[in-house]
Order: C-alpha cells, then structure tokens, then sequence
C-alpha cells in the first residue's frame, strides 16, 4: 500500500512512527524489481544496498528534527551525477562512467536521509522527446505501454507514475520535465533558472537546464524542492537571493490574480481534448476569484530558432570534453590522437547527438557565428524582454504542456502545426529562465492525462506552486498509480 | 642583419599567475607539486563540473591594468576558445575575447639609457592548460592535470618594438613590472612567463607594416632574442631572393634555434569563440578600482628614475629596483639620512654584498645594521677617515659590535689632514725620491701618481688624499 502514497503522506508515516524507512523501501523496491520489465524506467537499480540503508535509518531515533525526507526513496534521471552509481546519460559515451562526486541536488537529498535507489532511463545526453533514444532502451509509459512517457526525463516520470519510486528528479532543458510529467499523470516542475544547482548536471545546454521533480502531487513537488533548492557556490548561476520556502503553499489565494492565456501556444495545432482540458482549468480558477485573459507575445515567433540555435552551440561545445582522453568511450581502433578523438566521438554518440553537435559546431564557425549565434543572443533578448511584458499585465501564464497527449510509439507525428506548438511551449519558458509547471488537469477519450502548464514570474516560485496546489486541490483530480497492464 | 631593413615586433606574453588557488576552481596550485596532486574534477573537465570565477584572478588582472595605464572594461566577458587537444581537458579554453578586462595602456622601459614606451593593446584573463609529459621511463604521453585551469593573464602589445635587444628590454621591464605587482613568480624554467612573437619586417622609410609572422613556444628571453633576429633574416633573405611568404604562424624551435611552419592564415584555426554561458559577465565597481589603484606599490621605472634623480649610478638604481632586499636596506639608510645616496648605494652593492653573499646573510639579518653603516659613511663623508680606511672599518664592523668611531680610534685610522704635518711629510718624500722629481717635470705624469703613493705609504694610509695632492702639486711646480 505504501507505494500508492504520496511522499507527503509517506513522510508523515514515518515522522508519527507509525512506519519504517525499511517497510517503505522493501515495498516500493518490490514494485519496481516487478514492473521493470514491462516499463525500463532504470538505467540502474539498488536493491540490497538500499534496503541495508534503510534498515540502519530504522535504527535512528526519529525527532522533532528529523529532516521531511528521512528514510524515503528516490531516483534521479541518469545526467545527474552520484557518487556510488554511474551516470550515463544512456549514452554509450558514458556507460562505465562513475563520477566521484554527488550532485549538489543528490548531496542535498542525502543529507536529509533520503534514499536514491536508482538512476533513470532518458534519451541520450537528454536529447529528445520520448526516452526512445538510450542505449538502455525506450522507456513505457505505464499508463499505457504502447505509449512513450515522454522525454527526456521518461524514465524518472513512469518510475513515479507507476509507484516504483514517490519521488524523482528530471533535468529540463526545453520541457523535459514537464512533457513526461504531463503524459504520465504527474506534477512536473521546472524552477526559475538559478534556483537549483546545477553542479552535477550532465547539460549539454547550460543556459536553459535546471534540475526539477517529478512527483505525484504539488505538496511532493514542493518538499522535494524545498531540499534541492537554494544558492550553491558550486555553480555560479546559482541565485543567492532565491529562497526556497514553501510553507505558505496551502495558503495562497488565487483571488484577484490574472492568468493569461498566450495565444501563440494555444492555436492550430492543440488537440480538442487538450484545448478543453486546459479551458476547464481556466474555469476553476476563474471561479475562485481570478481574472483569465488571452494575451498575445508576438516575439514567440522567434522562439524556436532562438532555441535551437542556442542549445546546439551550446551542445557543441559541452559535449567536446567528450573526447575519449580521459573518461568515457575510448575506441580500440584509433592509431593516433585524432583518430582517438574521431573514432570514440563517431562509436560514443548516438544519432541525434552527432546531428546536434554537427549544427552547433556549425552555427559558431567562422563567419556563421554573426549570421546565426549572435542574432539568436539578440533574439534572446528580447523574448525575455516579450515575456517580462507579458508580467506586468498577468501573474500567472496558463498553456498546455504538449498539444496532444502521450505519442503511441512508432506512430510519428507529422503534422507541422502539432509540431511547432509542442517544441515551443514548454521551451520558451526556458528561453525566458522562468519558473514552469505541469500540473494533471484531464483524461483524453484514450484515457491519457492532459498536463496544464502554469508559468509564474521568475523566482516567484512559491506563488506558482501555490497556484499550482489551488487547482490540485479544487479540481478534485486525483493521480492514482498506474495500473501497469 | 641587413640595414636596409627595419624589424617590427610585438608581443603576447602569457604571465602565470601566483594567486593561491586555481582560476575557477577551489584547487591550490604550486609549482613543482607532484604529479596530479593538484587536481578537482573541474580540473580535469570532468562531466557536470561548473565553473567559478576566483575574484583574486580580476584583482591580479587589475593591479595590471592599473599599473600600465589601461582603461578598465567594467563590464567584460568570458569566452571559451575550443579546439581539440588532449592538455585541453575540457575542449574549451575560458579566456576574454571579445571584451577584455583591461583595454589601451603602456609599458615604459629603458633601452640603451633611454626611455621607451611600448602600447598595450589589451590585457585579458585566461586558464593554462594540463601538462603533457614525455619521458624515457615510460611509453607513449602522458598528462598531469596540476597546471590546468591555472590563471593566466595575457599581455598583448602594439607591434612597436624594433630589435632584438629592445624586445628583451621590453621583456625584462614586465617581468620586473609583475616582480613589483606581485602578481607574477616571473620564473622562465617554470614556465610561469611565456609568451608568443610576432615578427615582420619592411625597407627603412616604408610606413606599411610587412607580411607578419606569429611564432609560438618562446619560453625564455634569449629565445625571444635569437627568434626574432632568425625570424628578421629569414624574411629578409626571403624579400631579397623576391620569394613571397605567407602570413602563418610558426613554431619556435629553441633546441635547434630555428622557426618552424605551423600553420598558414588560410589553414588558421577556427577557434569558434563563444560566450562561457556557465559564468556571469564580469563586472568591476568603481570603488574596486580605487582601491586597487590606492594599493599599488611604487613602480619600477619610477623607483628607477627617483634613484637616478637622487644621484645614484645608474646601474646601481637598476640594481635597487630588482633586489627589494637591498633597496629596504638602502631605504632604511636613507631614513637614518646624513650620507650621500650614491656612496650608500657603492658601499651596498660593494663590499657588503660581497661579504651577505660569502657568508650567505642576507641584508636584513646584517651584522652590520644600515645604522652602523651609516656612522662609518658619516665619517668618510666628513674626511675624518679616508675611502680605503672605510674598508678595513667594514671589516672591523663585521668582526665585532664596535661603533665605526670606536674602531677609527682603536686602530688609530684617521684622516691627517693638517697641512703643516703633511707638508713636512711631502717634503721628506720630495728629498728622498729626485728622480721621480725630475721625471715629472721632464713630463712624465705618471711619476706623480708614484710620488703620492709614497706619500701614502709613508703616511700609512692615512693622509687626507685632496689635500695631498694639493700639496705635492703645490711644491712640484
């Protein structure tokens, strides 16, 4: 039964004494050694060690200071590094990679006695949208096996939804978080750029990365935030300023706030089922004293080449220190240093990875970099600028998360419109460094969850989490576990 | 070398930086350390690793920048520079490329006695890269990972040097430049000041610069020297044989003192620059700037030129400038005052340093303190004892805790100077030595040196010498 909890409810199980860390564990590991198989959530998985973790926390009086976390498992997407695990990134570059250091995110969690159990599947270095392109192979989505769960963080989001794990963390660079979390029925949360360290993080786009949770309500995704976020001097985008307090989530009022609807990300394109999924959800807050309005941020237009541009230079170069020197694949074949380079870049990186570094290495030669990099950087600019805007007349920005609902696999979508609404709405939030979130606000006539997307004013991420948990708790939806079949 | 021909030279000179920790990283670093000990994963570019700019790093830069008369960029930028070589652990070098901490500036030296000035065009931060070693005790390359992403300041000058001897003149001037900043060990073997020249050459009178060559790997000032004037005549000859050569960039041999094709414009690498999204842009307040600026020390060519103007030699201004032991000693005479700064700064860099070096003291541990210096210089100064006699006082300093007065009396050394005593002594000598006598007035002058030498002799060194010489010219003629 304790893998159909929330770990707000396991957390208070175990502050009342009334379980152990080691039951929790035993039954969630259960689950997951059972439904691996069938879904290929895990790059990695403890079992033994895990539950000998656990057992040394029973032993361990619990107090008045006992950290919310104690005792409780989670798992983290394979880009964020754990000392005592490998991280991989799915990548055939990685896969004997074990870093010798935890994350600042990881480290943070440890030290609340949380347990991580294992590392979760993704597409490789992250790049993609369904968690199809690992060498671990596809993740499935446990609401429907047939379906994707999304990508890249897919594996973290179908851990969660089918009670593997109650808590994971994803990594979002353009929506990773927020499109499996709204394809498995899961609350996704992408923080304000600066809010999370990324020490740790495997990004091949610094700029737009941040690590975030995937849980299976608002109150989950707020505690594990609570104890992942804060200044790290570990990375110097860290924001000293953010604080990372939640206590005021069960207490913030909608009541005279204004939610814009972006016109540009609710067109041709968002499937009727969506489109009314998330119009419901502008009803429920309009009728607890909000104001919905359509807004229009033309500057959008430039979102995806902005995007793109960025993100793949940026991948280029991240990627470069990849290079079969040090760590990571080395090829057997190569006669000198730059047949060592070539043949161990060529045999490590997969497919899209070589497309993206191939652009990005483009776009910053000679020449090209005034043509595309340093417009984009303008462009950057001023859809942040756009956005900013857009806050002086809403509090709150209100989209979909995906046009559609989770993808059947080898059904590939074609439609241009779909296409460029999925790749933009969740990105340009990352473009604009703001605080994102998707939150489950409906079933498809197939039975797949809907996500909602709600974006607040950067580092105003109490106040979108507090929106996020008004609807959670108004509308009445509830995220049971997947019934895997 | 050819003269017809003038030689153009500017410089990038790489100045390792002495802060205590690595440039974007917690790491210490010092030279000679043991092979990777001095190494976190950011150092060896592992996956997830963050950059995090050390503030030491832009206060160094700035001490620079101040001190060469550089206008301060408040806002600057970080840059990665990315090629592909295994030093290069995470395939991007961090340094500035489109804005420079510091911008403009000069250094001034001296050249042959005068003062020169070469431009700065910029100065910008930058990491060193890892260390590949070969060696016989083992096959193939390896690396150590201690000097990666040690900061390094790069020092870029306007193509104004036109020789040889100037560009190491240049050259020493910033090394006692960074020596005074401290912000540089400035040691060539440790390869803490490298630096990369660029060489061209044009007919004297022709105001357009000739096609330039970049040589790199110069690691020590005679090699700048030989690379400069090989590079010079091979263009040269080159021009002369009307064979064209191409913009390119060559490397330094120095083991064979030789330059060697690296590269041509058209193969030039693409470095594809792009801001380091992982740091913030740099920003320096105003009051940064004051601060450092309040804090700079006296700088080189103005300590050179205060000595010069107070009257000591030049090379032993120089001297004081490079030897901060000496020159606190020398300070500290000067404090204690009444003797003459040039016959201070002989004595210092005379006897006494010849006897620190023997017995291995330095100047500060000296027995003999700038205070009992300064008594003995007193008395030389007022003619109480002779020059030669000030030396066997030195000695008897250094022997024993006896005042220079107390030694002049217990050896009995000073000055005759009474020109009765003297008279009857240069009399005596006159009498005793008529050969030399009439040498001298059949002109042969140096009889006359022979005369006071006997003078001296028999006076045991101790007779006032100008009123000596007075008094032999006075009776011989």
């Amino acid at each position: 039964m304790f893998e159909r909890m929330s770990a707000t409810e396991l957390a208070r199980l175990i502050h009342q004494k009334e379980a152990k860390p080691s039951e929790i564990c035993k039954a969630f590991l259960a689950r997951a050694k059972e439904l691996e198989p069938k879904i290929n959530a895990f790059t990695a998985l403890e079992t033994e060690a895990v539950l000998a973790q656990a057992e040394v926390l029973d032993a361990v009086t619990i107090t008045e200071d006992t950290p919310v976390l104690f005792g409780l498992p989670f798992a983290v997407k394979d880009n964020i590094c754990t000392a005592d695990m490998p991280t991989t990134c799915a990548s055939k570059m990685l896969r004997n990679f074990c870093p010798p250091y935890d994350a600042t995110a990881v480290a943070r969690l440890r030290e609340q006695g949380a347990l991580l159990v294992g590392k979760t599947n993704m597409d490789e270095f992250a790049m993609g949208p369904n968690s199809e392109s690992s060498i671990f192979g596809r993740t499935y989505n446990p609401h429907d096996l047939r379906c994707s769960p999304g990508g890249s963080s897919g594996g973290s989001a179908a851990a969660v939804a089918a009670g593997m794990v109650p808590l994971s963390l994803g990594t979002d660079m353009g929506g990773s978080i927020r499109k499996p979390a709204s394809f498995c029925g899961l609350v996704g949360y992408k923080p304000s750029y600066g809010a999370v360290s990324r020490h740790g993080l495997i990004t091949a786009s610094g700029s737009f990365d941040q690590i975030g949770p995937i849980c299976r309500t608002v109150s989950d995704v707020a505690l594990l935030t609570a104890a992942i976020a804060g200044y790290d001097a570990l990375d110097s985008m860290s924001n000293p300023q953010f604080v990372s307090d939640f206590s005021g989530l069960e207490t913030f009022y909608v009541k005279g706030k204004t939610v814009g609807i972006v016109k540009e990300l609710f067109g041709e394109g968002v499937s009727d089922d969506v489109r009314a999924a998330i119009l419901a959800t502008a009803k429920v807050y309009e009728s607890l004293g909000a104001r919905v309005v359509e807004i229009s941020i033309p500057e959008l237009a430039y979102s995806l080449p902005v995007y793109h541009t960025i993100a793949m230079a940026e991948a280029s170069s991240n990627l470069a220190k990849l290079d079969g020197v040090r760590f990571g694949h080395r090829s057997e074949s190569a006669s000198d240093v730059d047949s060592l380079y070539i043949n161990s870049r060529t045999e490590g990186f997969g497919d899209e990875v070589k497309r993206r570094i191939l652009i990005g290495t483009y776009l910053l030669s000679a020449g090209n970099y005034e043509l595309y990099y340093k417009k984009a950087r303008v462009l950057w600019g001023m859809l942040r600028e756009a956005f900013q805007t857009a806050f002086e007349t809403c509090d709150f920005l209100l989209t979909p998360a995906a046009p559609k609902t989770a993808p059947v696999y080898g059904q590939k979508e074609t439609d241009p419109a779909v296409l460029y609404v999925n790749s933009i709405c969740t990105s340009s939030m990352n473009i604009a460094g703001l605080p994102a979130l998707s939150v489950p606000c409906g079933i498809d006539s197939e039975g797949l969850p809907i996500g909602a997307q709600l974006v607040g004013r950067r580092f105003a991420d109490a106040d979108l989490l507090g929106l996020a948990r008004v609807f959670e708790r108004e509308s009445g939806f509830s995220n049971p576990v997947a019934e895997v079949k | 070398m050819n003269p017809k021909y003038e030689t153009v030279i500017g410089l990038e000179i790489h100045a390792e930086l002495s802060t205590k920790t690595k440039a974007f990283c917690a790491c210490e670093y010092s030279f000679g350390g043991e092979v990777n000990t001095q190494w976190c994963p950011g150092c060896v570019g592992m996956p997830g690793t963050l950059p995090t700019l050390n503030k030491m790093v832009v206060e160094y830069a700035l001490r620079l920048g101040l001190a060469t008369d550089c206008k301060v960029n408040q806002r600057s930028g970080h840059d990665r520079k990315q090629y592909f070589y295994p030093d290069l652990a995470k395939g991007y070098q961090v340094t500035q490329a489109d804005a420079p901490i510091c911008e403009g500036g000069k250094v001034e030296f001296y050249h042959k006695g005068e003062k020169r000035s070469v431009r700065l065009t910029r100065i910008h931060i930058e990491e060193d890269t890892a260390k590949l070693l070969h060696g016989d005790a083992f096959a193939g390359t390896l690396l150590d990972f201690n000097r990666s992403g040690v900061p390094l300041l790069e020092i870029v000058s306007e193509p104004d040097l036109r020789s040889a001897e100037e560009t190491k003149d240049y050259l020493e001037a910033v090394r006692m430049l960074l020596g005074t900043l401290d912000i540089c060990n400035c040691q060539m073997q440790e390869g803490t000041i490298r630096c990369d020249v660029n060489v061209s050459v044009r007919p004297i009178g022709q105001t357009a610069y000739g096609t330039r060559v970049e040589m790199k790997n110069v690691n020590t000032f005679s090699g700048a020297m030989q690379a400069v004037t090989y590079e010079a005549n091979r263009q040269i000859e080159l021009i002369e044989a009307g064979i064209a050569f191409p913009q390119e960039t060559r490397r330094w041999d120095e083991h064979s003192g030789v330059s060697i094709s690296m590269r041509t414009k058209e193969n030039a690498a693409d470095y594809r620059y792009f801001p380091e999204a992982d740091l913030f842009s740099l920003s320096v307040s105003d009051a940064w700037i004051a601060d450092v600026k309040q804090s700079l020390p006296e700088l080189p060519v103005a300590k050179y030129e205060r000595y010069r103007g107070m009257g000591v030699s030049e090379g032993e201004s120089w001297l004081l400038v490079e030897s901060p032991e000496k020159e606190a000693y020398f300070e500290a005479c000067m404090q204690i005052g009444g003797v003459s700064p040039k016959n201070a700064a002989n004595w210092i860099f005379g006897l006494l340093t010849a006897r620190w070096k023997e017995t291995g003291v330095s100047p500060q541990e000296s027995s003999v303190t700038p205070v009992r210096l300064c008594e003995m210089l007193r008395l030389i100064e007022s003619g109480t004892i002779s020059n030669d006699a000030g030396k066997t006082v030195l000695d008897a300093l250094f022997a024993s805790d006896e005042t220079a007065a107390e030694i002049v009396a217990r050896l009995s050394l000073a000055q005759v100077s009474d020109v009765g005593e003297l008279k009857a002594l240069v009399t005596g000598i006159l009498e005793a030595n008529e050969d030399s006598v009439t040498a001298y007035k059949n002109g042969k002058s140096n009889a006359f040196g022979f005369l006071v030498g006997q003078c001296m002799k028999a006076s045991q060194g101790k007779a006032n010498p100008q009123i000596l010489n007075q008094l032999l010219r006075e009776l011989l003629d």
